[in-house]
């Protein structure tokens, strides 16, 4: 399957414009059956496996399987994203169990400001300097062979 | 078949893609458009938070040159450039890269990516220009970042939507078309300025799984040659559309292995328990003076490992055991082997879950413990990867001011980064012959591609026109697919099976089989010859004329027919400059089994094409190989 919907858990992203998956997707490969309230992952053999169906789900109901056709049957590898650190349980097909928690992001969400806060000096169209260079290069010019 | 609404975008500066180039261009390019007036436009097929190459995250930077602490210089990273692929680099576009690289990395730490430090608050290398980062919203981030510059210029995002095409004003980028994969829309872009940053290409070639684990190859399967298309549509040379990059890794859930390699300096035995590293040491002598520079270059590292496979040596498996015992060990005490050890086991396990999930479900699913067992490593398939340790991408302008005496006329046009049409601009795996620039010099390229394309806007401030009657001809042809599928789609019980069309997947398998049997594949042990060749374009000119033949029956599948196209397109290229040239040079990558060496007086030089749009004929052209910075003589190289 690679990832798959769990059905009882899925409610369709009911209270959203549109389903978390089928946004996140970088394959296009999630569906919502409408009728239903259900989504779908349409075309397994194409999926990377990239978890980010898994990491978005609002209610944990996607997870993923080993592919069928190399993977020995039994492990689950299961994520917990929040707003700055990752928790990853590792499951082995022997029932051991592993956990791993990793820092994702320094700041805070979608507060990335493009200047980095470097001075941003740069006025000059033809020349090779970036907008927040030398400064973010630290650096105090740019290399030239000139 | 269902109505379509077409959606007329017209803006300054258009940006193809949504991944690390476009998120770089996009932030330098809204500054500049910002202080002259004009407006960025960004459109992506996928949603930019987590999209192409970097969606799932990844463990490490793998360019930074450091050039603050002076340890490196910018000659030091475009020699290390140059070896790698065996003499055949623009010095001006790797410098390039390489001087801005440094302040996209620094932008990203203070956009929130954790970089690791060590204890004196140094950036924490995994090899000479690799860093390690916690990298699992690298993406995110990096988008964030984008998306912000866009909104604080007026600029503007469209998400899902797939470009095809290219819009020409004669010799003059107009825009693209394309449409959405979401709604009944198609969208005609108008633009004075057009970036192509649309990443490489996978399933090209038949991958080692094609079961379920077809999805699993080491690119991402949504990359599907749509800037190698693209680009090529519009007329422009390419470049070094032979350098496909083979990458080593842990067999089938291809798990990243630089860290094991690098960081904890594991080495590669066969079932002999013998390293090809050090057993076929002499083969480099083959391969001078690239055979024998310091890191070997990749394709040669492959290339040993490889003959150790050819002559029933393998399988080759990775010693994980003994690098991590031995750092352990080295530790001290057993106290700190033990904390040193439950480190270790998570730095392992941290950089397969930032980038390569599946390889941990494979590890659980087989119970491999790294510290106690081995896992075996393999050659995956081709594919085309610019920004990597292939090649392919256009042939771009590079900058003025890193031109030699002898480079200047041939290198050089006007606007860096600009291909051989006018306004149209490449970064990432959209621009060849740059290799090595990586998720950080992909995002730098983009950034000074970016503010390059805004100074071209500038001075030439008028909109091109586009071409009513051409555009409705092209919007026709890209929407046939669904029109044929609709046609005749009930004439069969199976829609599936029918004698009128062919569905994107099994044209896929059918390129596939080409490319993997006659165009040196895993099942052609990375070989080819002349006469395969031949064969191959034979095939590919039915397979081309059945494209036209491709069915859809919704909008994702009118994605999957034009990647597949887009492939289709990728593929030739690479079969012609394959056989156009005439020698073996990255055994490690394919072999001309008819010109098994190297051949220096006549191929130390780029292998260029082009179609022509005009006359839909292939032009295969030879560039020199010229040098910015003197070619390192033998001597300074060895052991260095
Ligand atoms: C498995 C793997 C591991 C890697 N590991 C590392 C690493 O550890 N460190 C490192 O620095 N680099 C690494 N790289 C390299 C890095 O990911 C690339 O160099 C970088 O992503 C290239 O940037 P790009 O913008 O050219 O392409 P991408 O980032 O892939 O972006 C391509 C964009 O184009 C969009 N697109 C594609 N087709 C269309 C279309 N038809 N219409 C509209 N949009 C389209 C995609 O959605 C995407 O947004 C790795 C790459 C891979 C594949
Ligand atoms: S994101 Fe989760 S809840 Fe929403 S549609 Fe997808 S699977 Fe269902
Ligand atoms: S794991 Fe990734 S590729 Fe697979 S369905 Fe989820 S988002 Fe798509």
């Amino acid at each position: 399957m690679p990832s798959y919907v769990i059905t009882e858990k899925c409610d369709g992203c009911k209270a959203l414009d549109k389903t978390a998956c089928q946004f996140i997707c970088p394959n296009d490969l999630m569906v919502l059956d409408k009728a239903k309230m259900k989504a779908t992952n349409q075309e397994p053999e194409m999926c990377w496996e990239c978890y980010s169906c898994v990491k978005i789900c609002p209610v944990q109901a996607i997870e993923v399987r080993g592919y069928a056709d190399f993977v020995p049957m039994g492990a689950a590898v299961t994520p917990m994203r929040s707003t700055d650190s990752i928790m990853w349980t590792v499951k082995f097909r022997n029932g051991m169990l592993k956990r791993f928690k990793f820092p994702i992001r320094t700041t805070e969400e979608g507060k990335a400001v493009p200047s980095g806060g470097y001075a941003t000096a740069n006025n000059d169209l033809n020349d090779q300097l970036l907008a927040q260079e030398p400064e973010a290069l630290r650096l105090n010019e740019l290399y030239t062979i000139k | 078949m269902a109505d379509f609404e077409t959606v007329n975008v017209t803006t300054d500066l258009l940006i193809l893609g949504g991944g690390m180039a476009a998120c770089g261009a996009a932030v330098e390019a809204s500054y500049w458009a910002k202080k002259n007036g004009l407006k960025v436009t960004v459109v992506d097929k996928a949603a930019m938070d987590r999209s192409g190459a970097v969606a799932m995250g990844l463990s490490a930077i793998n360019q930074y040159v450091d050039l603050c602490s002076g340890k490196n210089t910018i000659k030091d990273y475009v020699d290390y450039v140059r070896m790698d692929l065996m003499g055949i680099i623009r010095e001006d576009l790797v410098a390039n890269i390489a001087r801005h690289v440094d302040s996209t990395v620094h932008l990203f730490e203070k956009w929130g990516l954790p970089i690791w430090k060590d204890e004196n608050g140094e950036f924490v290398h995994e090899g000479r220009w690799q860093l390690m980062i916690n990298g699992e919203s690298y993406k995110v981030i990096v988008a964030e970042a984008a998306k912000n510059a866009l909104a604080e210029s007026g600029g503007e995002y469209f998400e899902r939507v797939f470009i095809t095409e290219p819009l020409m004003d004669g010799d003059r980028i107009a825009g693209a078309i394309g449409f959405s994969t979401r709604e009944n829309k198609t969208y005609v872009f108008n633009a004075k300025a057009t970036i192509v940053c649309m990443g490489g290409a996978v399933h090209v070639f038949k991958p080692r799984s094609t079961g379920e684990g077809l999805g699993r190859a080491w690119y991402p399967p949504w990359n599907s040659g749509s800037s190698a298309y693209f680009t090529l549509r519009a007329g422009a040379e390419m470049t070094s559309q032979e350098v496909r990059f083979i990458p080593v890794r842990f067999k089938d859930a291809y798990g990243p292995v630089g860290a094991w390699f690098l960081l904890f300096k594991a080495a590669a035995t066969n079932a002999d328990g013998g390293s090809y590293m050090v057993e076929r040491r002499s083969e480099l002598e083959n391969w001078k003076p690239y055979g024998l520079v310091k890191p070997i270059p990749a394709n040669l590292r492959n290339w040993l490992g490889m003959l150790d496979t050819m002559e029933g040596k393998g399988p080759i498996f990775m010693r994980t055991e003994e690098a991590i015992q031995k750092i352990a060990a080295d530790a001290g005490d057993e106290k700190a082997a033990k904390k040193k050890l439950k480190e270790l086991e998570a730095e392992a396990w941290e950089d397969f879950l930032d980038m390569t999930i599946s390889q941990a479900i494979l590890w659980a699913a087989s119970n491999v413990e790294p510290e106690k067992k081995c896992s075996e490593i393999a050659a995956a398939e081709p594919y085309f990867i610019g920004s990597h340790s292939g090649a392919s991408g256009a042939w771009v302008s590079g900058p003025e001011d890193l031109q030699s005496a002898d480079t200047k006329g041939d290198y050089f046009w006007g606007y860096a980064n600009m291909s051989t049409v006018k306004g149209m601009f490449c970064a990432g795996d959209a621009s060849g012959a740059s290799s090595h620039k990586f998720s950080s010099g992909s995002h730098a390229e983009g950034r000074y591609t970016g503010k390059a394309a805004i100074k071209f806007i500038v001075e030439n401030n008028d909109l091109p026109k586009i071409d009513a009657a051409k555009t409705a001809e092209l919007t026709k042809r890209m929407l046939h697919p669904l029109e044929h599928y609709a046609a005749h789609c009930k004439f069969t019980t199976d829609p599936k099976t029918n004698p009128e069309y062919i569905i994107p997947k099994m044209f896929m398998f059918r390129l596939q089989k080409i490319m993997d049997e006659y165009v040196a594949g895993v099942s052609a042990q990375f070989s080819t010859n002349k006469a395969h060749l031949e064969k191959a374009l034979e095939l590919l000119d039915f397979l081309k004329e059945d494209s036209e033949k491709l069915g859809a029956a919704d909008l994702h599948e009118l994605m999957r027919c034009w990647e597949n196209v887009q492939r289709m397109w990728q593929a030739e290229a690479h079969t012609r400059t394959i056989l156009f040239r005439e020698e073996t040079r990255w055994p490690g990558y394919y072999r001309r089994a008819d010109f098994p060496t190297m051949n220096e007086d006549d191929w130390h030089a780029f292998a260029n094409c082009r179609w022509n749009p005009g006359t839909n004929e292939w032009e295969m052209i030879k560039r020199p190989m010229l040098h910015v910075y003197p070619q390192p003589q033998e001597h300074e190289l060895i052991g260095g």
